[in-house]
């Protein structure tokens, strides 16, 4: 039952690069207008801010069919975005309007987009491993030859059902790969505080193939994914990547006096790599692009990201009475 | 009618000072951990950061990070540990950062700490605290805007305090961390800015100790937590159009001061259950179900109840709005209830 039987593009072409610049760009841009809508107290509830992280998505999403799964986390738009999903439905969903993915049901932390394989955003960490490997268990059953990205950070590696589930993908040999997003805190604390050991070791020790990568290079990330869906889409069983990135903004919209968990000088040298830059710069160098083609890319997302919004400010919310529909299907 | 204009409830006398309920909160705990080196408090964010509440700011400055301490993102683990160290002499105050993680947690608190006491013919003690929160209408979407109390109150064992101002906050959770059984307490986290006055000398309150947080004539409004104030304001609404609620808060629904509640219902006749859980098989229910039961030759109408909706917790704030009972639902019903137009 697999749709667009496409072949993973398993080399960088220029095409793809320009694709992959465009897709960060849009990312940026977009959740640089949630910020906004919060600060203006035009966006209920609270939003976590992928920027800084858009080349994990991107790299990952750029090695996957549009059929292929994934999950999210609470810091979910991004996987949204890169997998396909429409910016202007995303507006609406965060406005919480009827126009919005899920109908204004979820919001920020919930988006789920199945058109492309997207089973959710989750608001529990490590709330979606299962959800991930048991859609690899299923498109294994189903011989789709679909594969499942599980999206996590690395606070999830607190959760015992990690445990479980990759004990099971790996026994199994299932088609799931676990991209764990290592930006070093878990909401106001450092990693090192929470993390016994290396993070290497836990897929190792159920026999997973492990694989560190720059988060910040898109590239490098695109990659070891096509490495990894090669294989497990191949029958190669489940895979783990750990990418090195980082949060620019803080755990949510509303943290901004960030000085007691983490300093000043320490973003400041993260900004210095920021994915966006790093591509943009590999573009100009190869001569793929120049800085005025680039820009030319920036304002017409400025553009589109700026109508998006607008339409979603003036949708209509859901009819009250719509609270009653879904709880059961 | 939806100002919080009731949000001061006891009249300022002398040897009192109004707080928060997060510096109550956080008062308790420090004077149990002054006071009892056995004490310690565990959970994600509750040190530097104070957790995201900022309920706890400043106790690891005084106490130090080997009793107040950072964990990992392990509710389920957090609380294992906490129970084990509280079955071998420890006081551990496990913190639950939002209170739809207690489903994390349910093996650990519903087959292991509640039943450790019984199924050791008494050998074994819990005395174990869990801090959680409850509520919704903070646009935070299904997974962190649930009431689970009543599930907790529904396993033999475990206590289930709701507290719904500064004082009562305080006062229960040090008898709490004293109690030898586990203790969850549910806060509102909506709560944690409303301020109420508080003594300044030391004290505690009895678990399973109602509170009549108003007096009235013609109908009880039996309110959990928050639900208490919304209880508050449709009760001074409805004394404007000639009708006087009385507003009972049981404070903890296990133990649960029935005398206090039956009492009540006892002199109204009438009785309507205010609490934020799901209505079907929630705490609403059981509280209906014991004024029913021992207060039916009082009543001059049938038990009503004002809880959250069956659905889950929608983002989007117009229908959030419709999932939970406010002070206008509660009016309403009171006085259909009561017969006035
Ligand atoms: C089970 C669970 N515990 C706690 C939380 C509260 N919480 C939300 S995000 C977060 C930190 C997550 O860190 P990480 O997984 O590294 O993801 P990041 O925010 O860094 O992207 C915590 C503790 C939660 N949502 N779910």
């Amino acid at each position: 039952m697999a749709t667009e039987p496409t072949t993973t593009p398993q080399t960088l072409t220029s095409e793809l690069a320009l694709q992959m610049y465009e897709q960060m760009r849009r990312i940026r841009s977009f959740e640089e207008r949630v910020n906004d809508l919060y600060r203006s107290a035009k966006m209920p509830g609270l939003a976590h801010l992928y920027i800084g992280e858009e080349a994990v998505a991107v790299g990952v999403c750029s090695a996957l069919h549009r059929d292929d799964y994934i999950t999210s986390t609470h810091r979910g738009h991004g996987h949204c975005l890169a997998k396909g999903a429409s910016i202007e439905r995303m507006f609406c969903e965060l406005l919480g309007k009827e126009a919005g993915y899920c109908h204004g049901k979820g919001g920020s932390m919930h988006i789920a987009d199945h058109e492309h394989g997207n089973l959710g955003a989750n608001a529990i960490v490590g709330g979606s491993t299962g959800i991930a490997t048991g859609a690899a268990f299923s498109a294994k059953s189903r011989r789709t030859g679909q594969v499942a990205v599980c999206f996590f950070g690395e606070g999830a590696l607190g959760q015992g059902v990690l445990y479980e589930v990759m004990n099971m993908a790996s026994l199994w040999q299932l088609p799931v790969i676990y991209v764990c997003e290592q930006n070093f805190y878990n909401e106001y604390t450092h990693y090192s505080e929470t993390t016994a050991g290396e993070v290497a070791a836990r897929p190792a020790a159920f026999g997973i193939p492990e694989e560190e990568v720059d988060g910040q290079d898109v590239r490098a990330v695109f990659d070891a994914a096509c490495r990894a869906v090669e294989r497990a889409r191949s029958g190669g069983g489940p895979a783990f990547l750990t990418c090195a990135t980082y949060r620019f903004h803080g755990h949510h919209v509303g943290d901004i006096d960030r000085g007691y968990y983490r300093s000043k000088d320490e973003e400041e040298q993260w900004r210095r790599r920021d994915p966006v830059e790093i591509l943009a710069a590999w573009l100009v160098d190869r001569g793929i692009a120049d800085r005025s083609k680039l820009e030319r890319v920036d304002e017409n997302l400025a553009a589109e990201i700026a109508a998006a919004a607008d339409a979603a400010l003036e949708a209509p919310y859901p009819d009250p009475r719509e609270v009653n529909e879904h709880v059961y299907a | 009618m939806s100002t919080p204009s009731t949000r001061a409830l006891p009249k300022q006398h002398e040897g009192t000072r109004e707080i928060s309920l997060a510096q109550a909160v956080n008062e308790a705990l420090a004077e149990e951990l002054r006071r009892d080196p056995m004490v310690f408090v565990v959970g994600e964010d509750v040190a530097e950061a104070g957790t995201p509440f900022k309920v706890l700011s400043g106790l690891v400055e005084e106490f130090g990070p080997e009793r107040v301490l950072d964990a990992p993102i392990s509710e389920a683990g957090i609380t294992g540990l906490g129970l084990g160290a509280a079955m071998t002499g420890m006081r551990p105050v496990v913190d639950i950062m939002f209170g739809d993680f207690v489903t994390l947690v349910m093996d650990q608190l519903a087959n292991q700490a509640a039943k450790v006491h019984y199924m050791s013919g008494g050998n074994l003690r819990a005395p174990l605290t869990v801090r959680t929160t409850l509520g919704a209408t903070r646009r935070s979407a299904a997974q962190h805007s649930q009431s689970l109390h009543a599930w907790l109150a529904h396993v033999p064992g475990l206590k289930v305090a709701v507290p719904a101002t500064p004082y009562d906050a305080k006062g229960l959770l040090k008898t709490a961390i004293r109690d030898d059984n586990p203790v969850v307490v549910f806060e509102d986290k909506m709560m944690y800015s409303t301020k109420g006055l508080v003594p300044n000398e030391e004290y505690t309150l009895p678990l399973g100790s109602a509170e009549v947080k108003r007096e009235g004539e013609d109908v009880t409004l039996v309110a959990t937590s928050s639900m208490v104030y919304v209880a508050l304001d449709a009760a001074a609404e409805l004394e404007r159009a000639g009708i006087s609620a009385e507003v009972v808060d049981p404070r903890t629904l296990v133990p649960l001061d029935r005398a206090t509640i039956v009492g009540s219902v006892q002199k109204t006749g009438r009785a309507i259950v205010v609490d934020e859980g799901h209505r079907s098989y929630g705490a609403s229910a059981e509280l209906a179900a014991l004024i029913a039961e021992d207060a039916f030759w009082h009543l001059d109408a049938p038990v009503r109840r004002a809880a959250a909706l069956d659905v889950p917790v929608p983002f989007s704030p117009v229908l959030e709005d419709e999932t939970v009972p406010t002070a206008e639902s509660v009016f309403e019903l009171a006085k259909a209830l009561v017969g006035k137009p």
